[in-house]
């Protein structure tokens, strides 16, 4: 608040601490200060004393030693004689792809459901409409015990897949089939699917300690990005000096895609199917366990129809007004939408989207309810029941999660910021 | 001879051709009007044949009278055939107790059910404002009345809890025009506070010892079901408004001490999940308070859920007051309004207003969340109670109905607040466009 009154030379008194805005704001400042203070002070010295009845201490030694339980969902080497600390990793790294795969997923969905949402096709846009609804206003733990449950209690278990040549010969079919062309089986153990196989690796350059193979994949990649980056840009270059823009859609995808599938043809890519037993399992292929399954499909669903809500809101700020003016100018409908639509409606879909993918990834904590092994239940779980420490274990975790949230915030913000209006 | 043809009477007007009117022009708008959408089209009515054609005999062949599970496959199978499939709703009415109480004590059903009627009640003047304006004692009273039902013991605790307000309101319009409205109402929550720890104990006892006004008391484990959490829902959403306003008023604040401590906390509660919240509720507070405290998990959930939503809620607010024009907070301050007057008469109101689908939203995920107090052991309607009534070996064998019955009653009531705040938001539309 602005006084800028002429100050009359006057002496200062105590009250105008309190009377004066010139000091009010200080004194406040000052009192809340050190009221956070004592409360912080107060807060310490009750953990101390609470540690010391429990005869606890606070330190962190316990991570180094042996985790000794098993993890079923382990993306990165470890067994149950791995220390807490690489049991905490594993955790992490479930955490991270199940939030990974369902933001992708929930945005496919999202933006999907949102357009045809705003279509006149009325059929369609009630039916998406329901879908959003109904996922919106039900809790989300109701959808992932939803698909959890039957997943479980009704899928056979492998062997109810087997065929013996008895069978065979009697003209009988097993209990139970697999689905899409005998390339997925859901079982009472999890969803056998295709695993993508390798024949051939890149030989190993000696003294480089990284996987030569996954290396020349993503040189391949990048440069096929790069190549395609030159292509539209001398193809802008063209438009802009003549006018015309020459095609380039066949150069993009031959760059695009031609040299990856050269390579995975020289490497001997293949699908590896599940086969149905002979003994008790399944061989080949790849199991999802069912816990990651049902919470992928379960955040895929509800953040999907949140993102949904904010892409058609999006859509419809879009002035009426830019879709006429753009028709004026002679664009059709989807250049409309690709060149004045989505880059003005992006700006309002992107914050909060951020948003959405926060709590996806804050949400992959409610595994809890289907035992999946995030970092809640390494690290806030099994490990903590083990030893004991809640303080540290909370601790650390909450200070996980929060680092997690601030970086997606911060990448997505810097993203905002490159593609917010440019206002001079 | 003149031969000259003049129509006298008009022609009555052809309708139009068939395929430009009626079902066939609707239809050819609205659900053929290019390839791709033809094909949305048929994939759509694809999609709910198959949704249909899947849940419609289940849901035709319910049963809702049946002692267990296997009683129920028998009625079905005798009455549709063998291999028949129904929905068991028997589940539900054998269990509604369970669904709605907890394990409330059955004696005392009725108080909850009035607890809620006089919710209802407490409500209506809130929501609808063209209600009369003397139904909003009950909403200030429905506190201390439903915590007298609810947990029942003296009536006098809730009183004197009550009273608490009372002090500080007194405090606040003695000191108001001494030291203004911040400092007034800081004095008045220290006077509050004093009295609540010191005072209103033996008050109580005192008029108990004088009137004993007692209902058996019932212990706050016996919660669950839907009683569970709409006492967690509701306080929780009364109490994190105004801190939610707070927090959004410390965070725009051009004290920077006050602006920092508040941006902290609410960036520290956004970024982890509520789950962890509520086992830092139920596993830390004890290293955090002195050794001899204890609380109910209950209170413990619901002060974690109330911290939860203001931190959401403030960031919304602040969305509303970062819309405000510039123009309105100079306009108060060329009227001459002190900070609070500004906030109160200008800027709140309209700052609301805009937030109203965010806030509302907020409570809608507040509602929901409500579900997730089972992982700290209580015994909300979802899991707690569906795993509770599935432990019976008479139902174990069903899954679908208590989640779609459960489901069914989270969306009615969230579907309602959404509808609620759109009728809001018409209501208090003031643009003229």
């Amino acid at each position: 608040m602005a006084t800028t009154t002429e100050v009359p030379n006057e002496s200062f008194r105590l009250s105008m601490l309190i009377y004066d805005t010139r000091y009010r704001a200080m004194t406040i400042q000052v009192v809340v200060l050190i009221l956070f203070a004592m409360a912080l002070a107060w807060l310490y010295g009750n953990v101390s004393a609470n540690l010391a009845v429990k005869g606890k201490q606070f330190d962190y030694t316990f991570l180094g030693s042996r985790a000794g339980y098993d993890i079923t969902q382990a993306l990165i080497p470890y067994t149950n004689d791995s220390n807490h600390f690489q049991a905490l990793l594993v955790g992490l790294v479930n955490t991270l792809v199940l939030a990974f795969f369902g933001c992708i997923l929930a945005t496919i969905v999202g933006v999907t459901v949102g357009v045809l949402r705003l279509s006149r096709n009325w059929v369609v846009a009630r039916l998406m409409s329901i879908y959003v609804e109904i996922f919106r206003n039900i809790p989300l733990l109701l959808w992932i015990l939803f698909i959890f449950v039957p997943l479980t209690e009704l899928t056979q278990p492998p062997s109810a897949f087997k065929l013996t040549p008895e069978m065979e010969a009697a003209g009988q079919l097993p209990a139970a089939s697999m689905v899409l062309d005998h390339s997925v089986a859901f079982t009472n153990r999890g969803t056998y699917i295709p695993y993508p196989v390798l024949d051939r690796s890149v030989p190993a350059i000696p003294g480089l300690p990284v996987n030569t193979t996954f290396l020349a994949i993503l040189l391949v990649l990048a440069g096929s990005f790069f190549v395609n980056a030159r292509i539209v840009m001398s193809a802008r270059a063209v438009q802009e000096a003549t006018g015309l823009r020459p095609t380039t859609w066949w150069k993009s995808l031959a760059v695009l895609f031609g040299p990856i599938i050269a390579l995975m043809v020289a490497l001997g890519f293949h699908l590896d199917y599940p086969l149905p037993p002979t003994g008790f399992n399944f061989k080949g292929g790849m199991v999802v366990p069912h816990p990651f399954l049902a919470l992928l499909i379960a955040l895929t669903l509800y953040t999907g129809a949140f993102i949904a809500e904010n892409v058609r809101a999006g859509i419809l700020a879009i002035n009426r007004g830019q879709t006429e003016a753009a028709y004026a100018l002679g664009l059709r409908p989807n250049r409309t939408m690709n060149l004045v639509i989505l880059p003005q409606a992006l700006r309002v879909i992107i914050p909060p989207l951020i948003s959405q993918y926060l709590n996806l990834t804050k949400n992959t904590s409610l595994g809890i309810a289907v035992s999946y092994m995030d970092l809640r239940g390494t690290l806030g779980g099994v490990t903590l029941n083990q030893t004991g420490r809640e303080l540290e274990c909370m601790l650390l975790m909450m200070a996980i999660y929060l680092t997690i949230s601030l970086t997606i915030s911060t990448l997505m913000n810097i993203y905002n910021r490159s593609v917010r209006l440019k206002e001079r | 001879m003149n031969q000259n043809f003049v129509r006298t009477a008009m022609l009555p007007p052809e309708l139009p051709p068939v395929s430009q009117r009626g079902v066939v022009k609707w239809m050819r708008e609205n659900l053929f009007s290019s390839v791709l959408n033809g094909v949305l089209t048929v994939l759509a009515v694809l999609v709910i044949y198959l949704i249909v054609s899947s849940v419609a005999p289940w849901l035709w062949h319910s049963v809702w009278n049946a002692g267990s599970e296997a009683e129920c496959r028998a009625i079905v199978e005798a009455k549709f055939g063998p291999g028949a499939t129904g929905a068991c709703w028997a589940v539900i009415h054998e269990r509604w107790n369970q669904f709605m109480f907890g394990l409330y004590p059955n004696d005392l059903y009725w108080r909850p059910t009035l607890a809620a009627v006089l919710l209802l009640v407490a409500l209506a003047p809130v929501l609808f404002l063209s209600l009369p304006r003397q139904l909003l004692w009950v909403t200030i009273l429905f506190p201390a009345i439903a915590f007298y039902l609810l947990w029942g013991g003296t009536v006098w605790a809730p009183v004197a809890a009550m009273l608490g307000f009372v002090v500080m309101g007194f405090a606040y319009r003695l000191l108001l025009p001494l030291v203004g409205v911040t400092v007034a109402g800081s004095l008045g929550f220290v006077a509050a506070c004093l009295w609540w720890l010191f005072l209103s104990g033996y008050v109580s006892d005192a008029l108990a010892s004088v009137l004993p006004l007692a209902l058996r008391p019932v212990d706050s484990d016996t919660f669950g079901g839907f009683l569970l959490a709409i006492v967690i829902g509701v306080t929780a959403i009364s109490f994190s408004l105004p801190l939610g306003i707070l927090l959004a008023l410390g965070r725009q604040s051009n004290m920077p001490i006050v602006k920092t401590l508040c941006v902290g906390f609410i960036e520290f509660i956004r970024g982890v999940p509520l789950i962890t919240l509520l086992f830092s509720a139920t596993l830390l507070l004890g290293y955090f308070l002195p050794p001899e405290t204890n609380f109910s998990t209950i209170l413990k959930v619901i002060i974690l859920v109330t911290f939860f939503a203001a931190a959401y809620l403030a960031e919304v607010i602040r969305g509303g007051l970062a819309a405000l024009p510039r123009g309105q907070y100079e306009a108060a301050d060329a009227l001459g309004l002190d900070y609070w007057r500004a906030q109160r008469l200008i800027i709140m109101p309209q700052a609301l207003k805009i937030s109203i689908p965010g806030i509302v939203s907020t409570f809608i995920g507040l509602f929901k969340d409500t579900t997730l107090v089972t992982f700290v052991g209580l015994f909300d309607p979802l899991r707690g109670v569906t795993t509770f009534v599935r432990a019976d070996p008479d139902w174990k064998a069903i899954y679908w109905e208590p989640y779609i019955f459960v489901g069914a009653i989270f969306f009615v009531i969230c579907f309602g607040m959404s509808r609620y705040s759109m009728y809001l938001e018409r209501k208090l539309k003031t643009d003229n466009h």
